[in-house]
């Protein structure tokens, strides 16, 4: 029951995936009324009269745009999920990664420059095979694992062409030769909701690019990594990325703030969406 | 039913189709965005952007 522009919960949209069906149908089965927003309608005065909205489903795809629509809610006081804050770690590769290590947390050695130099410098001191990735960036589009200097020359080049100052911002983490798949759970606030396994045969793993999802078991160290990962970037309703070293230790990848979740659905069986519209109304009190 | 604004094809729409929803043409595999239900009307699908992820 979508009630048009009054409804206390509004869900913005980019698209209508899967992912947002999904939504859309929990709330219905709940009858929560809500306001769908399409974020291509979306204007909003500075300060003008009270939104009606007391919280929104930030489903913004755009990791631009995404931040500045939290932030716009927020100013009106709308609870936003994610918060801005979250987006703003949690869309940046290296914030992310500064957050992880700042709190102790495993993760991949990592190293950033900001020219080709000082990139393949560091490179020469951190090793071969690596991969560099884009600081902004999802679905695994323009990762790349460099396996000797000239292909790190190449890429490098490349990346000078692109010509978005963000290609000038050269992140670079040690590959790890993961055992044929890597592994999420899904954090809503402080329950580590479900996990699973991604798998394929190429070195990416992201469902985007083909991977398949099995579920996994959530161990007492996966869930007690999972929220510490969580609370060091924030907290809210998040998807962390986890890759396995050949002996097992587990090393946070990144961390998801608008996440996708029907293959996570499809492989645990777990309403991922029904629990996210639970959480988004427990933490605005609706 | 509607029609394909690519190629003309007839494109079905499910019973649980929503508003924003993409589909896909089963002729010429145009991305469609669904922006009508009653009646269904179709348009072309907005690109992807760059920064587009999870």
């Amino acid at each position: 029951m979508s009630v048009g522009r009054d409804a206390p919960l509004a869900v913005l949209t980019s698209r209508v995936r899967i992912e947002e069906k999904r939504i859309f149908d929990a709330l219905e089965r709940r009858n929560i009324p809500y306001c769908h927003l399409d974020e291509r309608d979306l204007s909003m005065a500075l300060a003008d009269e009270p939104v009606p909205w007391a919280a929104l489903i930030n489903r913004c795809m755009s990791n631009t745009r995404s931040p500045y629509v939290a932030r716009l809610f927020e100013a009106r006081g709308v609870m936003v999920c994610n918060s801005s804050q979250v987006i703003a770690t949690c869309g940046d590769k290296l914030l992310t990664s500064l957050a992880l290590v700042q709190a102790g947390l495993p993760t991949p050695r990592t190293a950033v420059a900001l020219t080709p130099e000082a990139a393949l410098e560091a490179l020469d001191r951190f090793g071969y095979p690596a991969v560099l990735k884009p600081v902004s960036g999802s679905w695994g589009r323009l990762l790349a694992k460099v396996n000797d200097r000239d292909a790190a020359e190449a890429v490098l080049e490349h990346k000078q062409v692109l010509g978005s100052p963000m290609h000038s911002v050269i992140y670079m983490q040690e590959y790890i030769d993961k055992p044929g798949r890597d592994l999420r759970t899904i954090v809503l606030g402080k329950r580590v909701l479900c996990a699973m396994y991604r798998h394929a045969e190429h070195w990416i793993t992201n469902t985007a690019r083909g991977a398949t999802t099995t579920a996994c078991e959530i161990t007492d160290e996966l869930a007690e990594l999972s929220l510490r990962v969580a609370h060091a970037v924030g907290g809210g309703a998040l998807a962390i990325d986890f890759l396995e070293r050949a002996d097992g230790t587990l090393l946070v990848n990144e961390v998801n703030h608008t996440m996708e979740f029907h293959g996570m659905m499809a492989a645990t069986k777990v309403d991922v969406a029904d629990a996210l519209v639970q959480y988004v109304l427990e933490v605005a009190e609706l | 039913m509607s029609n394909c604004p690519e190629c003309d094809a007839q494109v079905s729409i499910t019973a649980d189709a929503r508003v924003g929803e993409i589909v896909t043409c089963p002729d010429c595999q145009t991305e469609l965005e669904i922006l009508g239900l009653d009646p269904a009307e179709l348009a072309l699908a907005p690109e992807v952007d760059e920064d587009w992820g999870e």
